[in-house]
């Protein structure tokens, strides 16, 4: 489990850009909102967590549909499934390997994208900190419609139409509970241990589902 | 008859062909009192005049569409659990008729909600887990179109639609958990419906007659479904056996 954790992230870090292609088109989203709302800077501190949290999901969305397919096209996928290891566990090790590839970089760069969207410093401090505990349960769900689409020529696009829906609840809570940090008569805890406990089930739910998924796929 | 015989579609066809015409007349039955009940019995409310009969179209047709929802989820946990020939049928048979209805329960809500609340959307609980149900069916939908094979087509959207069935208690809960514009349950409820029993009534014989409308629909789309998977398995015969193929592809 181990060996693999590593071979995926290698594999996340140096394929094609790998996490760099991610954080940039992070930056071309947030580069084009003020172009889209105008650059009033009170405007773009009122919807910052917004816009940082939908450019996530999209660059989430974006890099999603390599999480099996590479591995499906090279074979090593069905060696995976023949392995006798528990494919649910394999997924898991997967989904944590590819997040630490390419969402734990957007979580990293959120705190310097902020700066551009004119975030007080609490507020950055609650933005980073709801993606770095929301962000796993976007590629967690995620890989439910990676694996269902995995044997599709062009499955990136239904992926994000599949997966989109899903991913609304993690967006809500994560949107209401950095902007609940900010102000004041909104407790922060609520919606923030909703957005864990929503990680949590992801966890539980994601893998289980592609599991099933790519096992169907195969046969 | 035993429900397990109808494992077999082509009794499951000529059962259905049997029933169907009954269903037909009890459902125009039914259209008939609960159109009449609606229009001439069912008084107007004396806040909300006769914009309140948009609730007998708006009401059942919510309530399908969650139905409707919860048969496809029922139907994938035959599909994987115990490969019923059938389940996927009838899951693939019940999306677009499960999107029509949601479609119509939006429209209807949006058309009434103009002259209520002033403005035909607001980003309320009920009105947007309704939006995302919308949306679920058109994504299973579209991932029945995209793979080509049915029976892998009906495993991968009945792994889909259990992940989506999350979201039916949201709906159904949403209007008392989160206190928003949309009024919360009033018919469903443990203590009994609130509201009068002369609205009650009309109300529920439209509901009998969406159901049975819904009945009949999804058994034509069932039909209909598995005629296309013989045409589908036939053509596949017909074509392996002109490139002289040994081994006919379809093993349905």
């Amino acid at each position: 489990m181990g060996a693999l954790f590593v071979r995926e992230l290698r594999l996340a870090l140096r394929v094609g850009g790998g996490a760099l292609i991610g954080v940039l088109f992070f930056l071309a989203v947030i580069t084009v909102i003020p172009f889209g709302v105008g650059p009033d800077l009170n405007l773009l501190a009122l919807i910052g967590p917004a816009v940082l949290w939908i450019g996530a999901l999209l660059a989430t969305l974006l890099g999603l549909d390599r999480l099996f397919q590479a591995d499906r096209d090279d074979g090593s996928l069905d060696l995976m499934l023949m392995a006798g290891r528990p494919l649910e566990l394999l997924v898991l090790v997967k989904c944590l390997a590819h997040w630490a590839g390419t969402g734990l970089p957007l979580v990293l760069s959120a705190p310097v994208l902020s700066i551009f969207l004119n975030l007080e410093p609490l507020a950055i401090g609650a933005v980073t900190l709801t993606l770095l505990v929301g962000t796993p349960a976007l590629t967690l769900i995620g890989a439910v419609g990676a694996a269902l689409t995995v044997s599709l020529r062009r499955g990136g696009l239904l992926l994000a139409v599949l997966v989109v829906p899903f991913s609304i609840p993690v967006l809500i809570f994560g949107v209401s509970a950095s902007g609940a940090a900010v102000t004041e008569p909104t407790p922060f805890m609520t919606p923030f241990l909703f957005l864990c406990a929503l990680t949590l089930i992801s966890g539980v739910v994601g893998p289980v589902a592609s599991a099933m998924a790519l096992r169907f796929s195969s046969d | 008859m035993a429900i397990i015989d109808l494992a077999n579609p082509t009794r499951f066809l000529t059962f259905s062909g049997r029933l169907l015409p009954w269903l037909v007349g009890a459902c125009v039955v039914a259209f008939a009192v609960g159109l009449y009940l609606t229009f001439f019995v069912a008084p107007d409310d004396y806040q909300q005049g006769a914009t309140i009969k948009i609730m007998y179209l708006h009401v059942p047709a919510a309530w399908l569409a969650m139905m409707c929802y919860s048969i496809m989820a029922v139907s994938s946990l035959g599909t994987l659990i115990w490969k019923h020939p059938l389940a996927d049928v009838s899951a693939k048979a019940a999306a677009p008729i499960g999107a029509a209805f949601t479609l119509i329960s939006l429209i209807t809500g949006s058309l009434w909600g103009k002259p209520m609340w002033g403005t035909y959307w607001v980003w309320d609980a009920r009105l947007t887990s309704v939006l995302v149900l919308f949306i679920m069916y058109l994504g299973l939908i579209a991932l029945w179109r995209t793979i080509e094979d049915p029976i892998r087509a009906g495993k991968a959207a009945a792994v889909l639609t259990l992940v989506g069935a999350i979201n039916l208690p949201i709906i159904k809960f949403s209007v008392d958990w989160w206190n928003t514009l949309h009024q919360p349950a009033s018919v469903i409820r443990l203590d009994g419906p609130t509201i009068h029993a002369s609205i009650l009534w009309p109300l529920l014989v439209m509901a009998g007659a969406f159901t049975l409308l819904f009945l009949i629909l999804h058994l034509m789309a069932m039909r209909n479904e598995v005629l296309r998977r013989r045409l589908r398995t036939l053509q596949l015969q017909a074509a392996s056996a002109r490139v002289g193929v040994a081994t006919p592809q379809a093993a349905e």
